[in-house]
């Protein structure tokens, strides 16, 4: 049994490459053996840790009360944002670690197949997840088959429905979902969808119980998470931390720049969270009031020579040609966003124009889309607007700041791939 | 039964998705949407009450002549 006040939890025994079936159940003790329990997961207060942070018990519920014999548990290893690294590290530390939660959120709902998605882009991630499931079909999990599937690496392909409806054999393109809650269904088989390390906590919480998961984080956001920290540190590190401790301490275990000027919290749909609140408890409740966010567990630091203006528009840009270009206001609406940063970053003569253009068209934008994307590049400018507004206001005026004319950038913000070129199925 | 009493209100809804911007509702419902500078409607998102007849009608109009049949009206029991 892992010390309760420990961490880390979920990446324990981490070695240079995943382990094996037989090495996970040798350290981290067999699965128990008794019916898998929705109490137990309620009285955890587990939230997903895919960005949403919604309760995992809720949603398996939810899925459990559905009739259907063939009911799927979808892990979701896409980790489309590109700041994110926690599920790839997670997976190549220990995938039957997922697996196990999986196979117990599968046993709650009664779900027989786990449909673990990772995206076909990254080979070493899909070679570490066919090696683990093939162990599984040899020495576990009767009654419950895995198989792997891998969808195209899109920003939006990690989104639920987009990834059900690419299951149910269409293209990896989000849904339009009016009423919520909206069960998802592949065929007509209900369908569970769990961020992996949303998976890899539960099995630590069927093995050791809901007061231990409880033992780390605040009562409202209990247990620990994996933050990607990129940007301004000496090397991009995923961490495990205790929800509910100050961004200050994850900068310092991060080695990340000590006085930064923001944070970018949550991922490209997230938030810039300005430095002044770095020593705010990183839980969702605590953040929530800042306009930020826990999201996807991305930190991003933002040094104080580097432009927040630039940075935006970077992510915007390339927010922008990720979109699936299904709704209107997200096809046309982002690349015009992208449009009115760049000439805010850059001394044109329309930059005054272009900042007030900029919140009509956040405004106009906002909940118009059939998923959450549009959404998540709003809340990023936005918060742009507030954290940098006296950075923004130099630039409005024609003076851009000397880091804007650099070509030195924090985000590592993919290239930006020709629209003909992207795959959705 | 049989009589739908006009209580409550609706909301006239669109599919992002299935929406391609013909922009016959903004014309056909005046009152209820409005297009944004790419031709895609904003659609007022409180609920108008079932016994504003002239703005059930429009927005019957508007679901009707939708040629990408994107919309559609739905009842709102709570309002009022």
């Amino acid at each position: 049994m892992i010390a309760p006040e420990s961490v880390p939890r979920v990446l324990r025994h981490a070695a240079g490459r995943p382990l094996t079936l037989a090495q996970h159940e040798e350290s981290f003790g067999p699965l128990a053996p008794g019916a898998p329990s929705l109490e137990l997961l309620e009285s955890s207060g587990l939230t997903g840790r895919g960005g949403a942070a919604f309760p995992t018990a809720r949603k398996a519920r939810l899925i459990r009360e559905q009739r259907g014999h063939n009911k799927f548990v979808v892990v979701n290893a896409m980790e489309g944002e590109p700041a994110a690294h926690k599920d790839r590290t997670l997976i190549s530390a220990n995938p039957h670690l997922v697996l196990d939660g999986a196979q117990y959120l599968a046993g709650i709902v009664g779900a027989r197949h786990v449909a673990v998605c990772v995206s076909r882009d990254d080979p070493i991630m899909v070679n570490h997840l066919q090696r683990a499931v093939h162990e599984r079909d040899r020495h576990g999990a009767r009654g419950i088959s895995f198989e792997l599937h891998t969808p195209p690496w899109r920003y939006v392909a990690g989104e639920e429905s987009a990834l059900v409806h690419w299951l149910d054999d269409n293209e990896s393109l989000p849904q339009y979902r009016p009423r919520r809650p909206h069960i998802l269904r592949i065929g007509h088989a209900p369908v569970l969808v769990d961020n992996a390390e949303t998976c890899a906590h539960v099995g630590l919480i069927a093995r050791y119980g809901a007061d231990w998961f409880r033992r780390l984080g605040t009562p409202t956001s209990p247990g620990s998470a994996l933050v990607s920290v990129s940007g301004a540190v000496a090397r991009p590190t995923v961490l495990e931390v205790p929800l509910g401790v100050p961004v200050r301490s994850i900068l310092e275990r991060a080695g990340a720049d000590p006085d930064p000027q923001a944070l970018l919290m949550g991922g490209y749909g997230g938030a810039w969270l300005d430095a002044r609140h770095l020593d705010v408890p990183y839980s969702e409740d605590a953040l929530a009031p800042l306009g930020s966010s826990v999201g996807a567990g991305v930190i991003i630091v933002l040094p104080r020579a580097g432009c927040g203006v630039v940075e935006t528009q970077r992510i915007a840009r390339w927010m922008a040609n990720e979109s699936a270009r299904q709704c209107g206001p997200c096809a046309f609406g982002l690349p015009a966003i992208a449009e009115d940063l760049a000439r805010l970053a850059v001394d044109t003569p329309g930059a005054r124009a272009a900042y007030d253009r900029l919140i009509d068209r956040c405004g106009a934008i906002e909940g118009r889309g059939a998923c959450r994307h549009p959404d998540g590049v709003v809340r990023l400018v936005r918060s742009a607007l507030r954290v940098f507004a006296a950075h923004i206001e130099d630039h409005a005026r024609g003076v851009p700041c000397p880091a804007s004319r650099s070509t030195r950038h924090y985000s590592a913000v993919p290239s930006l791939e020709r629209e003909e070129e992207l795959i959705w199925e | 039964m049989g009589v739908r009493r006009r209580v409550g209100g609706f909301v006239l809804l669109v599919n992002p998705i299935l929406c391609d911007g013909f922009g016959h509702c903004a014309e056909l419902a005046p009152d209820l949407v409005h297009v944004d500078e790419w031709g895609y409607p904003i659609i007022t998102t409180e609920p108008v009450a079932l016994s504003n007849l002239a703005a059930l009608e429009s927005a019957r109009y508007a679901v009707r002549g939708c040629p990408r049949q994107a919309l559609r009206i739905e009842r709102v029991h709570d309002a009022q």
